[in-house]
Parts: C-alpha cells; structure tokens; sequence
C-alpha cells in the first residue's frame, strides 16, 4: 500500500524490460499479449489509485526515505490519479488497435510504448521540477523512437523538426531549473510553493524570468501558439496507433501548467501571483484562432484532427488562463474528454485511410469504403463529440469551460471564441465527411479486407465508448474533477509530506 | 571569477544560436552540442561559484553546494543521449531525403554542387568523388 504511488512508474519498467527478454523479443504475438495484460494491469493499477486518493486523499512517497524538502517526493493526489487513469485507458485502446499489424512495420514497437507510459506516467506523479525534467526526457526519447517506428520519407522529416525543437526546449527547461533554484534555493513544488512569497525583492525579477521560461517549455509541449507548428505535420505523417497515443503529450504541458504555474506562481505567491497569465489567455485565444484556420485549410483528416487538437489545446489554455479552482475543475474534464475524443478519432482515420487504397485520407474523389456503415457511425460519433454536439461528452466540456469562464467574468471573449470553434469544427469536419464517404467512384479496394481487422474497430469503439462513459458518469465526474481541483489549489505542504512519506 | 564565467556561458550560447539558426543539420546538431555544454555550465553556476570550499559540509560556515554538480551530472547523460539520437536521425534525414536541409528541401547552392559533381564524374568515371550517400 505504501508504495502504490511508485507502482504506476515501475510497472511499465519492468514490462518494457520484460519483453526486451531474449525470448521474447523476437516473438511478436507473444509480445502482443503480454504487453496487452501488462496494460490491463496497469489500468487497474491506475483505477485503484484512483479510488485510493478519492477515500484516502493525497498519498506521498518518498524514494530512499529522503525526508522533505531534500527528497525527491512521489504525490497520488487526484488530478495526478485523474490523469493516469486517463493515459492508462487511452494506452489500452490504442495498442488493441497497433496489435492489428501497426507493429510489424519495425522491432521494438511493445517495449518503447511501454517506456513511453513511464514517462507518462512519472511525469504525472513527480513531486520534483527536475524529477519532471528526467520524466520529461524519458517520454521525449520514447517518443522519438516511436514517431519514426516504421519509417518512411515524411515520418524521418516530421521526426528531425519535432526532436530538434524539442531538443531546444529541454536546453531551455535547465536554463528555467538553474535559475528557479538559485532564486528558490529548492526544485521540490510544495517547497517552491512555501518559498514564493518570502523572496527577497532582488531575486523577484530572476524567479519571475525562470517561470516564464517553464511556461515556454511547457508551452512548446502543449502547442501554446508561437510554438504550435510542429504539431500537424508530427500528428500527421506518424503511424496511427502512435498518433492517437500522443494525444495524450499535448496534456502534459497543461498538467505541469497546473502544477507550477496554479500551485508555484498562484495567488499566494506574494508578487509572483499570476505570472504570465495575462499573456497566457491572449496566446490561448490566438490558439484558438490558429487552430480554426488550420482546420478550415486542412487538406487530408489526419491533419484536420491535428488542427481540432490544437484548438482543443487553446480551449484548455483557455482554461488554465482563468486562474480559478472552477477552472482547473472545467480543464480537467474537458482533457479527460478531448484526449480519448482526438485518440479515437485518429484511430478512426486510421480505418477509413485503410480501405481507401491510394487515395488514403486525402479529401479527393475516391472508392467507396468498404464497411460504410460502421465506419460512418465511428466518424459521425467521433464528430459530433470533437464539435461538442449534444449528447456526447464535448458538450458538457465546452459548457463546463465556458461556465468556468462566466464565473470568472472572462466571458466575453471566451465565449465567443469556444462557440466559433464548435462552429468551424462542424463546418470543418461536415466538408471532410461528405468527401470521404459520399464523393466516390469505381469499386471498393480489394486490399481492404485483408487490412481491416476486428481489433482496428474495437480499439476505437472503445474510446468512443469512453466519450459516452463520460457523459453518464459526468455527474460524480464534475464532483471530483472540483476535489481535485481543490487539492491542487490547497497544495501539500512539507509538514504534512514528513508526516505522511516516509513510512 | 563570476564576470569571465558568465562571458564564457553567453558566448557559447551566442555561437550555438548563430549555428541553429542555419539549415543544415550538421550545424544545427553541432549547435545543440554548444546549447547542452553552455547550459551544463549556467546549471553548475546555480548554487552560486565558490572555489576551495568543502563539497558538501565542514567546520566552515562556507560549502559549495552539491546539488547543481549531481543536476549537472544527469543533465549531462541525458544530454548525451539526445544528441546522439539527434546525430542519427541526421544522418537517416541525409539518406532519405537526400540532402542535409532541415525542411528536407535542397538549397540552391546544394543544387549547385551536386551538378558540379555530377560534371566531374562524367569527365573522369573511374574516380567517383561522392560520399557514401550521394
């Protein structure tokens, strides 16, 4: 019980190792099953954390005994359980659909997906800004590795702009680190969070450069817009399964948004309070308004579904921007809600790509599909839930968010934004869908059934299955995503980590 | 001390955003490799530059603080590693795309050189002049 909050990091660990077994690694199906209980496991694993942070509250864990503030701490509190439930399930669903044949195209496919769950997951518990850098670098060279799994002209191109730039980033995290910790003189979170508002006046201006610094990095993760443009083509020439696993990465950078920028730098930070949020919800709503262009000039679904996550991402900004608990409340269903919405729909291009041969998902005249029914449903779910229509779950998410912002007295220009968007995504995703299923020619591809499998349809139907769990449970939801807000905003303070870690 | 440091620190940071802001990999993976080495040092500097003090404590009320040299030390390894990945994507983007452009697009000079080659090889046959790639 006490080591539950390491157990999450160590099981994909010691998962990924297991399968780079000599045996093993040569023995594809044998991988594919392994890996896929190996993530079952980790899905109750998460839920029971879950439940554990709800009955019990935040759980601490110090690695080596350290006591607080010189150890390096693990939290399970539930925005962290919130989140690794959500990666946990999103994993699960994305590698039933790679089993189907995506991890042929290379070796090693199971132990860096795994690795990648590591880092997901570490970066999701760590208590620690340079433990979150390690986390950071873990999941950053995973998902090198599994961008460019399967090779191929525009995969190497899109990896070589995606790991220069986010080799930039990671110089520019140790810059911020180098500079909060000389000002701080800590990097453990609740820590900084003590300190903040006790910094003598000269060190103010240097610990606000080292914030706004995080914030670019976390920035460059998220897709805030200056540092937006690597991700339509990286989401668009990877392989499927890969795509719709790193909807969940965009969500890293809010997380850890949250965790510095609401807990460090919030409103009991003496002069640093609200750092950069101003400039945070202007380049939230430019965002915004990029993702919509970049929808509206789409020209195959891969890259329209890259643009909906980036106005996703501008609405969750949005979110962060607000500096309420009612907001951080609202982000946190509506990432549950837009992650396993944008994971599903990519998963679904990658049905519809399959069985229009040649033409793949570019917007041209082409065969019919070869299973249009299913298809079409999957598609017009996957729509309606991205668009926010009721009944699906971006419904409730958008009307969370845009009441968070009512309560806030922002919403007269997030209101009109978050509509437009729901607006353009519709027009958007209408044009698409009417190419891809009504414009057609000739015959159906003959290559189609042998490409389709059982496992593609199940991996997205059940995230889609998720977007409606969402909607039926989404009144104990929005009690909870409000607890965890609160348990982000009251923070842990270093007392109460002595206390309770170290056992 | 502290004034030779932080020129040292400034100037390899100049050097390595002149050399990322050019479009060929090599220069750009060279000047990460300047970035990693310039920031390794701004992250030792953190704790404040002390020479002659105890590592960690003594009967002195100085120390210099170990934390930065253990930061230091992850950084570096994990620096390592990116680069090195960074290099061999570098050198996979060369044999794929078929230049060393970033964008994957041939300069005009790049175009140039290879038809200046091409010229040479058809001159002389027998003494191919070319890299292993080209």
């Amino acid at each position: 019980m006490m080591h539950l909050p390491g157990l999450p990091v160590l099981l994909p660990f010691f998962a990924a190792v297991f399968v780079l077994f000599p045996w093993f690694n040569t023995r594809l199906p044998q991988q594919r099953i392994v890996t896929q209980m190996f993530l079952l496991v980790l899905v109750v694993l998460c839920s029971f954390v879950f439940i554990d942070t709800l009955q019990n509250g935040p759980r601490a864990y110090a690695m080596g005994d350290w006591q607080a503030p010189f150890g390096i701490f693990l939290i399970a509190d539930s925005l962290s359980a919130f989140m690794l439930v959500l990666t946990s399930v999103l994993a699960l669903a994305t590698h039933l659909y790679a089993c189907a044949g995506e991890d042929e195209t290379g070796r090693f496919f199971h132990p860096l997906f795994l690795f990648q769950l590591m880092g997901l997951n570490g970066a999701f518990l760590t208590a620690d800004a340079f433990n979150l850098f390690v986390f950071f670098e873990i999941l950053l060279i995973a998902s090198y590795s599994l961008l460019i799994h399967g090779g191929g002209r525009e995969r190497t191109r899109a990896a070589q702009h995606y790991v220069l730039f986010n080799l930039i980033g990671s110089a520019f995290f140790l810059v911020a680190l180098a500079v909060i910790y000389h000002t701080f003189g800590t990097l453990s979170i609740p820590d900084m969070a003590a300190r903040a508002a006790k910094l003598p006046e000269e060190s103010i201006l240097l610990a606000k450069a080292g914030g706004l610094l995080l914030m670019v990095v976390f920035g460059i993760k998220a897709a805030l817009l200056p540092m937006h443009f690597w991700l339509p083509r990286t989401y668009s020439s990877t392989s499927i399964p890969v795509a719709a696993l790193f909807a969940v990465m965009t969500k890293v950078g809010i997380y850890s948004l949250w965790r510095i920028h609401t807990v460090v730098f919030g409103e009991n930070a003496g002069e640093l309070a609200g750092l950069g949020m101003d400039i945070l919800s202007w380049l939230a709503g430019a965002t915004l308004i990029a993702g919509m262009i970049g929808a509206l000039a789409s020209k195959t679904l891969r890259w329209l579904i890259a643009n909906l996550i980036i106005i996703s991402v501008g609405t969750l900004l949005v979110s962060v921007s607000l500096q309420t608990e009612a907001g951080v409340a609202a982000g946190l269903y509506y990432t549950l809600h837009s992650t396993f919405v944008s994971g599903a729909f990519f998963l679904v291009a990658g049905i519809i790509l399959m069985q229009r041969g040649q033409a793949e998902d570019r917007f041209v005249r082409s065969r019919p599909l070869l299973y249009p029914r299913l298809t079409g449903v999957l598609f017009v779910v996957a729509a309606m839930a991205v668009i926010g229509l009721p009944p699906f779950s971006g419904f409730i998410g958008k009307v969370f968010v845009m009441q968070a912002a009512y309560d806030a007295g922002q919403a007269y220009w997030v209101w009109p934004l978050i509509l437009i968007s729901g607006l353009v995504a519709l027009v958007a995703l209408s044009r698409a869908g009417t190419t891809l299923f009504w414009r057609t020619q000739g015959t159906v591809v003959p290559e189609a059934k042998e490409r389709v499998s059982r496992l593609h349809f199940m991996g997205a139907a059940m995230l889609l299955a998720m977007s409606v769990a969402l909607v039926i449970t989404a009144g104990p939801l929005t009690e909870w995503s409000m607890r965890a807000a609160q348990d982000l905003h009251t923070g842990i303070t270093v007392s109460a980590l002595n206390g309770e870690g170290g056992q | 001390m502290e004034l030779i440091y932080s020129i040292t620190v400034g100037v390899m940071v100049g050097c390595s955003v002149f050399l990322m802001l050019r479009g060929h990999t090599f220069s750009i993976v060279m000047g990460l490799t300047l970035m990693s080495y310039a920031v390794n040092l701004f992250l030792f500097a953190s704790g404040g530059l002390a020479t002659h003090e105890p590592a960690i404590l003594a009967d002195g009320s100085e120390y210099s603080d170990p934390l930065p040299q253990a930061l230091v030390l992850t950084a570096i390894v994990i620096g390592f590693a990116m680069t090195a990945f960074a290099l061999i994507l570098a050198i996979r983007a060369r044999a794929d795309l078929g230049n060393d452009q970033v964008d994957g697009r041939a300069s005009e000079s790049d175009v140039l050189a290879n038809k200046r080659e091409g010229e040479k090889l058809r001159q002389s046959p027998e003494k191919p002049s070319g890299g292993k790639y080209r």
